[in-house]
């Protein structure tokens, strides 16, 4: 199925579409880099799972 | 694009309305103080989180412009000066502007507080809250110190900042506050005075139009004086410093010269030369701000390359 002309809404809001596509990209790209970020600095990432996650109970001796 | 002349009368928005909507010129003076008060916390943080900081914080001050606009659609379109804002120049209906504001409000809080930390993404929370409601929907159209209150909301940005980095607040994020809070009252109303706006039509109680021009030319001395120990009184705190000190003293004793021949003058003299002092004043309220905020990095880097004076 081939698709049909474009409508003339495709090309009125191209620019609108077009800065809204910049401003999506942009957004994966900052995300993607505060991740590098935080877990080459060593931040607990982990979120909560419903029960304690061992890597983010604090040390004891017992988990050493 | 003459084909869209007959698509209900006006232009189809495009994606420039809805920046203008989030208020880029006010979002540069918040990007500033920002920046600053993260740059002179004491704490290092990482480059691109800074960056993400202060993008997301003038986000959230973009989506309480957004929400600004949608609420005061009514008294922008009978203000000269802006009817042609994209909701009253019919481009952007108002729950766009109401939708765009509240979504940034929330995208804008949560990822301040994924980057930087949670207390900093509620004080964002609040400052959004605090224009938008306390300001925006409540003070501006009740009290003749509408001004000094909305004031406060564009104050908070460097204490935003310094949470950012520091997770917490400090005598020094309290004085930062206190001057952008202080100036702004003098340097409003100095442009009240000037710019002879119909506010009373719009129904806005201004102190100009409330109290008279005698009045607010009091008003303008005294906030400036109580100004003056504020942006001096930073100058004793860790983040203050010699260059601080010495552009503070300057810029505070201009500042203050400038709003005595403010108060000196009557309307007659005033109206004679065109509002010359008035018109400087204003000018040089901008330099004021922008010069103690420079001089406070300078002290940074300054403490950065070792050169401890105090």
């Amino acid at each position: 199925m081939a698709f049909g002309k474009e409508h003339e809404i495709h090309q009125r809001r191209f620019g609108r579409n077009l800065g809204l596509g910049v401003v999506l990209g942009a957004f994966v790209a900052l995300v993607f880099g505060l991740t590098i970020v935080k877990v080459s600095n060593g931040d607990p990432m982990q979120g909560y799972d419903h029960q304690p996650s061992a890597a983010l109970l604090p040390k004891t001796e017992a988990s050493q | 694009m003459s084909d869209l002349s007959a698509y209900d009368g006006t232009r189809e928005a495009g994606f420039g309305d809805y920046v203008a909507l989030l208020k880029p010129r006010v979002m540069s003076l918040v990007v500033f103080t920002a920046f600053v008060g993260l740059a002179v916390a004491p704490v290092h943080v990482h480059p691109l989180v800074a960056f993400a900081s202060i993008l997301f914080i003038a986000l959230g001050g973009g989506a309480s412009g957004a929400l600004n606009m949608w609420y005061d659609a009514d008294i922008d379109r009978v203000m000269r000066r802006t009817a042609g804002r994209p909701i009253p120049a019919g481009r952007v209906a108002e729950g766009e502007a109401l939708g765009l504001g509240l979504a940034l409000s929330g995208i804008s809080v949560v990822m301040l507080g994924l980057a930087a930390n949670w207390f900093a993404g509620l004080f964002l929370a609040f400052t959004i809250f605090f224009y938008a409601v306390v300001y925006t929907m409540w003070l501006k159209r009740v009290t003749p110190q509408n001004i000094v209150i909305g004031g406060a909301a564009g104050a908070f940005p460097p204490m935003i900042g310094w949470a950012c980095a520091t997770g917490g607040i400090s005598v020094e994020s309290v004085l930062m506050f206190a001057l952008i809070f202080m100036w702004t009252p003098p340097h409003f109303w100095a442009l009240a005075l000037f710019m002879k706006e119909d506010y009373h039509r719009a129904g806005v109680p201004m102190l100009t139009v409330t109290h008279g021009r005698r009045a607010t030319r009091a008003h303008i001395l005294v906030y400036t004086i109580l100004l003056a120990p504020i942006a001096l009184g930073l100058a004793a705190t860790s983040i203050g410093g010699p260059v601080y000190l010495a552009a503070s003293l300057v810029l505070n004793a201009r500042f203050v010269i400038g709003a005595w021949r403010i108060w000196r003058r009557d309307e007659t003299q005033a109206e004679a030369d065109g509002y010359k002092a008035e018109k400087a004043f204003f000018r040089f309220s901008l330099a004021y701000l922008f010069l103690h905020f420079t001089a406070l990095l300078a002290d940074a880097a300054l403490r950065g390359i070792g050169m401890e004076i105090w």
